[in-house]
């Protein structure tokens, strides 16, 4: 592991940080960057109940129940607290399954030949400037094992959240499911509020076997900085799912509200015949936030086929983008792919953009791009307003239909949480 | 309604208001107690539509001077929800179409937000459904109407119903239809007045906005009031609307006999700045049409 550090670090000293994204912001200090923090409780924990009451109530207050309530929704959770895990419930449950579900630092321990095998071949450490980063000083992550044939049974989640300032967190998920297996996976973002800039930046590699099935969902609220835009999370991170086997399917599911910039573009790479890759993102930016995301579906198999359906919707002076590949190899005969583009603008002062990138060296193949931009309008608002719906909810309801088509691809658990969420965050941006 | 004061429910004084800057309404007196229908007719730009979007407060029309006065309270600083949650219903002439927000979510949210206001608990989405089946046959309305999207795609009369539709939810005070009428045909207007019709009580009142005598032949108003250059110029009981409308056919036909005749000798067009189109080709297409 040493050695996949070292030479991720090595490249990353030889690399440049990116320019081309549509996004400002100052240079980043990487000496001044706490690579590594963890909470004060540093004991093993055995189980949930062992955990710190007050970090279970951090949890609690941003809405992430560790405990009963997701037991009884029958979900299981992995918790990050800054660069480590604290606690990760239903293992048990998920063993006699055969399903290993645990922190990266652990899978490390338990399971290297797992790791070893699958790190770093969905995303090679050189592949760009953030990710070389994260091989070099990845601290924790989850991992998730599927073995073949097992349909795992209960939602498994991880809650990410950066407590302390001036730390970066460098997670790392690697989830590997075998023949005919599936998972679905969620994972949330919080941080509290510093005026200095924090960095995030994640990789996440799926990898997904003959007829297996990943449902990789995110509902992202890192802080966004006050509404000058100072402080924030910058949310730098690649998430690439390789679709391995014949008939597999991986779909990416985001919901992003939160950062000062975020910058990502969860990919799949449809190599097995038959393959599948979805992708249905709603990014919300509000203030001075910054977004520039989007997705990749590099056809390399026969018959593989991509769906994007992306919200992006920008409320008070931020910039939003979308940004996405097409990619038809020369041997992905019959490969199709459908890409919806929609933006929303709240107010006069936010931007929408729309980058797509569409690449295709085989004639058989059948790309479809649609692009739409509407806005919320006054005219709307007082039609909402006579029929004596407040503002704040008319936005609300506008912005929720807006987003529909993709809220309803969320686990049920967490599609009214992302609703609630979304209203939240464009609270007082009309008027 | 004991007291006769309790039964004034509009009561608009010397208002006046501007659109950009330009003055719209100019000084209009208008009274509407519990029980009344008033018809407000006028030609295009006589301020007839501006006056019902300052009536429910629209953000755009800055009101310069003058009261309204609605239930003894003067609510020019009231917010429009504010308004509408207090019983002003405006039908729009133009519904505002809104993907993705379904059609009986909006009457949903609507409903339960009056009752909210009313101090009332929240119909459920069950009961609230049975309540909804029950009001469309007042619109005739079928209820794959609810599963749409709001207003999205709807044809002219079908937007026009479902305004009424909203309109027996909501049961309002005061209810102003803003051209209710304009692009129906026969049938669509007979429902939509037949749902007015039923809709209306000794306690509510009701504010016509229209352009014909037609409407008018469907519902039967108390009171016809002539709207011209933001002012209400002549006010009377129903037949007036009826001599209106005859009048104003006898100048448009006068006056485009002079305009021929002057076009025999030699035509002066254009003259006036207000008429896009040659006046024989507007009016005489008018007078064809009817």
């Amino acid at each position: 592991m040493l050695e996949f550090r070292l030479r991720a670090y090595h490249q990353w000293l030889k690399m440049q940080e990116p320019t081309w994204p549509h996004v400002t912001y100052a240079a980043i200090d990487y000496q001044n960057i706490i690579y590594y923090s963890a909470p004060k409780t540093q004991k093993k924990l055995g189980s949930l109940e062992e955990v710190d009451p007050t970090l279970l109530e951090t949890f609690e207050k941003l809405g992430i129940p560790l405990s009963e309530q997701k037991r009884l929704s029958n979900v299981a959770v992995d918790a990050i607290f800054d660069s480590v895990s604290i606690a990760t419930t239903f293992r048990e449950e998920l063993a006699q399954e055969g399903v290993i579900f645990c922190s990266i630092s652990e899978a490390l321990q338990e399971h290297p030949e797992l790791v070893e095998k699958y790190i770093g071949s969905v995303v090679p450490v050189g592949d760009n400037y953030f990710a070389a980063l994260n091989s070099a000083v990845f601290s924790d992550g989850s991992f998730v094992y599927v073995p073949k044939g097992v349909q795992c049974p209960m939602e498994l989640s991880s809650y990410f959240r950066i407590n302390s300032g001036d730390t970066g967190q460098f997670e790392r998920t690697l989830i590997i499911v075998e023949e005919g297996a599936s998972v679905s996976y969620l994972e949330g973002c919080t941080a509290p509020m510093y005026d200095s800039n924090q960095l995030h930046a994640a990789v996440v590699e799926l990898v997904a076997l003959d007829n297996a099935d990943i449902k990789y969902s995110t509902v992202q609220n890192w802080y966004a900085g006050n509404e000058e835009g100072k402080g924030g999370i910058f949310n730098f991170v690649t998430k690439r799912g390789l679709c391995k086997g014949v008939n597999s399917k991986i779909s990416w599911t985001q919901v992003e509200t939160g950062s000062a910039i975020t910058w990502k573009y969860p990919s799949c790479v449809l190599v097995g015949d038959n393959s599948v890759g979805e992708f249905y993102s709603i990014a919300l930016t509000n203030n001075r936030q910054q977004a520039d995301t989007g997705t990749k579906m590099i056809h390399i198999g026969k018959n593989t086929r991509s769906t994007i359906i992306s919200k992006g919707i920008s409320a008070g002076q931020s910039q939003n983008s979308y940004r996405g590949l097409v990619k038809i190899g020369p041997k992905a005969t019959g490969a199709r792919n459908y890409s919806q583009c929609d933006s929303m603008l709240i107010g006069d002062r936010a931007g929408a953009n729309t980058f797509p990138y569409i690449q295709v060296d085989n004639n058989s193949a059948k790309v479809e791009h649609e692009a739409s931009t509407a806005k919320i309008g006054e005219e709307q608002l007082f039609y909402f307003a006579q029929r004596g719906i407040s503002e704040e909810n008319a936005v609300s309801m506008l912005v929720a239909g807006f987003c529909k088509d993709v809220l309803n691809k969320l686990p049920l658990e967490f599609a009214s949480e992302a609703d609630k969420l979304l209203s939240l965050k464009l609270e007082g941006t009309v008027g | 309604m004991s007291q006769e004061t309790s039964d004034v429910i509009l009561s608009v004084r010397n208002l006046t208001a501007n659109v950009d800057g330009q003055p719209i309404l100019k000084g209009v007196n208008l009274d509407v107690k519990a029980g009344e229908v008033h018809a407000i007719m006028g030609r295009n730009g006589s301020g007839k539509s501006t006056f019902s979007k300052v009536l429910a407060g629209h953000p755009d029309y800055e009101v310069t001077g003058g009261e309204i006065i609605y239930k003894g309270e003067n609510i020019l600083e009231k917010e429009p929800d504010e308004r509408a949650l207090s019983g002003i219903f405006l039908a729009f002439q133009y519904p505002i179409e809104v993907p993705g927000v379904s059609n009986l979510e909006f009457l949903r949210v609507a409903y339960n937000a009056h009752r909210r206001h009313q101090g009332l608990a929240e119909l459920d989405p069950f009961d609230f459904e049975d309540l909804v089946q029950e009001k469309l046959a007042v619109v005739q309305m079928n209820p794959s109407f609810l599963e749409r999207s709001l207003n999205e795609g709807f044809s002219g009369g079908e937007k026009k119903r479902n305004e009424i539709l909203q309109m027996a939810l909501l049961e309002p005070k005061l209810a102003i239809l803003d051209e209710t009428d304009s692009g129906l045909d026969i049938d669509a207007l007979r429902i939509v007045a037949g749902g007015v019709n039923q809709l209306m009580t000794p306690d509510n009142a009701t504010i016509l906005i229209t352009h014909y005598q037609r409407l008018l032949n469907y519902i039967e108003p108390d009171f016809v009031h002539v709207m011209h250059q933001g002012r209400i110029i002549t006010s009377g009981g129903k037949e007036l609307a009826l001599e209106l409308e005859i009048a104003v056919m006898k100048s448009w036909m006068s006056w485009q006999r002079r305009r021929c005749s002057h076009e025999s000798i030699r035509c002066q067009w254009p003259r006036s700045p207000n008429f896009r189109q040659h006046p024989r080709c507007f009016f005489g297409g008018i007078i064809a049409a009817s």
